[in-house]
């Protein structure tokens, strides 16, 4: 959190975009925590709705990127669908609407310690490799019919696959969960 | 705006999203703190993508919600059948393979 606002104010030998830079800290700080929230809440539908705000605050710093397309994506496939079929599986596996249920595991110390070593293994790498790496001054959105370009003649094969791979899931999903 | 800020705050959520993986119980929550992780790669690829100009790490970032939204359904389909059988969607209660 610290590195985050220390990133965020360090660039003074450049031309400072003070509104860019504003609304990322404050996106990032909510994007925390909420993700922050999703792991340590007692409740299981609050997860969800917690969710919805780090997965639209991801669709935010994507419009700050300048990658509407894929935002507008985040927006309908994440926010629209996928947590939608998170509270179907909430529902239909009766998860306790109060802290009724134990969701966390005891060792929550041991689990605490991975991860911020994971964390500062991460960022001392990030640190030392893209130390002060500025992102291109005129952001202009990309064009989306440059991703959709590259979509269907770079990238062709492997967007079929992933159409197979959709098609596999879809009626692996069916298979697993019909009661028979 | 700094390319680090970004893959920082990547960093951040891909922790805890770990955190989130190793430290719940309940299988829906799992699956949850594997969405937060998925999508900090997501932002990754895109500030890279943002970094050189290049629409190939957009097209991944597609690819990776696509691959998301089918581990979802594959997932909370095995959530379920663990729930059918088990009666509980308790993780630690799923140690049939336990040696």
């Amino acid at each position: 959190m610290s590195g985050l606002l220390l990133a965020a104010t360090q660039n003074a030998d450049a031309p400072v975009y003070v509104a860019q830079n504003i609304a990322f800290g404050i996106i990032a700080a909510m994007m925390i925590f909420s993700a922050v929230r999703v792991v340590i809440t007692d409740n299981v539908v609050h997860a969800a709705v917690y969710l919805v705000m780090v997965l639209a605050g991801a669709a935010a710093q994507f419009i700050l990127l300048g990658a509407e397309f894929i935002a507008i994506t985040q927006v309908l496939i994440y926010v629209g669908a996928i947590v939608v079929l998170f509270l179907f599986g909430i529902m239909l596996t009766k998860a306790p609407m109060s802290g009724t249920e134990k969701l966390s595991r005891d060792n929550w110390i041991l689990g605490s310690l991975t991860s911020l070593v994971l964390l500062a293994l991460l960022g001392y790498a990030l640190i030392d490799g893209f130390g002060r790496d500025k992102l291109p001054a005129d952001l202009a959105p990309t064009n989306t019919r440059a991703v959709s370009d590259s979509i269907f003649s770079t990238y062709l094969v492997p967007f079929e696959i992933i159409s197979l791979l959709l098609l596999a899931a879809l009626i692996g999903a069916i298979v697993i969960a019909r009661r028979d | 705006m700094l390319l680090n800020q970004f893959l920082l705050l990547a960093a951040v959520l891909f922790c805890i999203g770990v955190y989130g993986v190793v430290s719940r119980r309940n299988g829906v929550l799992v699956l949850m703190s594997i969405e937060l992780i998925l999508n900090s790669v997501n932002i990754n690829l895109v500030a890279f993508s943002a970094m050189t100009g290049a629409v190939s790490g957009q097209v991944f970032a597609l690819f990776v919600i696509a691959v998301a939204a089918a581990e979802v359904g594959v997932g909370l389909a095995i959530v379920l059948a663990i729930f059918r059988n088990y009666r509980s969607v308790d993780l630690d209660d799923v140690d049939l393979m336990k040696g």
